[in-house]
């Protein structure tokens, strides 16, 4: 019978990872739970992170936000300080399934996954996120790029949890925007998502863009000749039109039940025209 | 495993493998069918309940989760009297229930949207109901059931006098 414990204290999870190190970690359990249930043979040891509060809630450091990694992502989604301060995460988070997914999965959990189609991931790799990582032998962090390794894959080790991911408040104005597309509104996985910040100077013009894109590659795509094209003044429809073109160059999109390579592909390009100012 | 928990206001313990999932412990122990399974993955909404007051899924929570939580389920909601709750009331004047099977789920995310939300708008109605799944409605009728329970905005504002 598969055995299941829920710690209270990191102290008490370091404990049970020694007395079950092929023990699996939930924290939500939309993502593992579901892929229980194909499984061969139950776990024998199934360890739950959400009575963990060391694991939850919003903390304002100084410049620095650290978003607890077992808060469900309604929460995080709601926080005031993340809407106003990084609303191309709260558009990321709100796109995750339905209102009761959401309650349920968490943040960290959308990292461990490491789904080429995550929808938190494109936006915490424009906002250079760093994941905090913890082991009974102390913490390490490693920034989001490094964290995500390959479809289903990530820099986790074992006894490892994720414990926090920590964003930096921008200085200054910038502009958000996060969409995704894919076959309904809501309860869909993405076909392809786009991500992207960039600081406005005082001048107006868009510096240390950011643009990354969720299914469209193994990981988390960042389409660097994009940001490179869109910097400098906001562009017009002939920059978005170069930009385009360097967005499908950027994107290896498979193609499976939900789109054709080729639709992805078309519609990675298309996503950048919600960068043009409204006629 | 024995797990207790409140489960419809009530007190409850039970005896079960701590990974049973709670739609089994509720349909199959308890014996309490109003909340239904459809596709068992998390992505229908059918299974709707509350923990601790919010909206969760019960095919995607297992029953070692439960301990010192409070849970309610379609059949929890009616009223003191024991007649329908006024959602659901509103659910049958509006047309909104057809073959049934999403209802419970409907409104137990109904429910929540009109707690977090009371004065809520269409659009966020839909919102509020976009992770359960209707194959009859076309939804209309649904999102016209849960408006119902929302009170038509007041009379504007007299406006102050100057002093």
């Amino acid at each position: 019978m598969t055995r299941v414990v829920l710690p209270r204290t990191l102290a008490e999870l370091w404990e049970e990872f020694a007395k079950a190190p092929q023990g699996l970690v939930f924290a939500g359990g939309t993502d593992l739970f579901v892929r229980l249930r194909s499984a061969a043979t139950p776990p024998a040891t199934l360890i739950g992170l959400e009575r963990l509060d060391e694991l939850r809630g919003v903390e304002e450091a100084g410049d620095t936000l650290r978003l607890g990694a077992a808060t469900p992502v309604a929460d995080l989604a709601a926080t005031p300080a993340l809407r106003r301060d990084f609303p191309v995460l709260c558009r990321g988070l709100e796109s995750m399934g339905g209102p009761a997914l959401r309650n349920m999965a968490t943040l960290g959990g959308n990292l461990c996954t490491a789904s080429p189609a995550g929808d938190s991931l494109p936006p915490l790799t424009v906002l250079d996120a760093t994941v905090v990582l913890l082991s009974c032998r102390g913490e390490r962090t490693l920034p989001i790029g490094e964290f995500l390794v390959a479809p289903g894959r990530s820099a986790l080790r074992p006894g490892e949890v994720v414990g926090s991911v920590l964003l930096a408040k921008p200085a200054g104005e910038t502009k958000q925007f996060f969409e995704k597309v894919g076959r309904r509104r809501a309860n869909a996985i993405a076909v392809a998502s786009l991500a992207f910040v960039a600081r406005i100077s005082a001048g107006g013009d868009w510096t240390e863009v950011r643009c990354a894109y969720g299914s469209v590659g193994p990981t988390v795509v960042r389409a660097r000749e994009v940001e490179s094209i869109l910097t400098g003044p906001p562009p017009d429809p002939d920059r978005i039109a170069r930009a385009q073109q360097a967005a499908r160059r950027a994107v290896c999109p498979i193609a499976d039940l939900r789109a054709s390579a080729e639709y992805r592909r078309a519609v990675a390009g298309n996503l950048l025209y919600r960068l043009l100012d409204p006629p | 495993m024995r797990v207790a928990f409140v489960l419809n206001g009530v007190p409850t313990e039970v005896d079960c493998p701590p990974d049973t999932r709670v739609i089994d412990l509720l349909r199959g122990e308890l014996g309490l069918t109003g909340t239904k399974e459809g596709c068992g993955i998390g992505e229908c909404g059918a299974c709707s309940i509350h923990v601790d007051g919010r909206l969760k899924l019960a095919c995607l929570m297992i029953a070692a989760q439960l301990p010192g939580r409070r849970v309610t389920t379609i059949e929890g909601i009616a009223s003191a009297a024991g007649g329908l709750h006024p959602l659901q009331e509103a659910f049958i004047d509006s047309g909104a229930v057809q073959c049934g099977f999403c209802t419970p789920g409907m409104i137990m995310a109904g429910l929540e949207l009109l707690a977090r939300c009371p004065d809520a708008d269409r659009e966020q109605v839909r919102r509020g109901l976009s992770g359960n799944l209707c194959r009859c409605t076309g939804y209309q009728k649904i999102v016209d059931g849960v408006l119902a329970l929302v009170p038509p905005p007041g009379p504007p504002e007299p406006e102050k006098e100057d002093r």
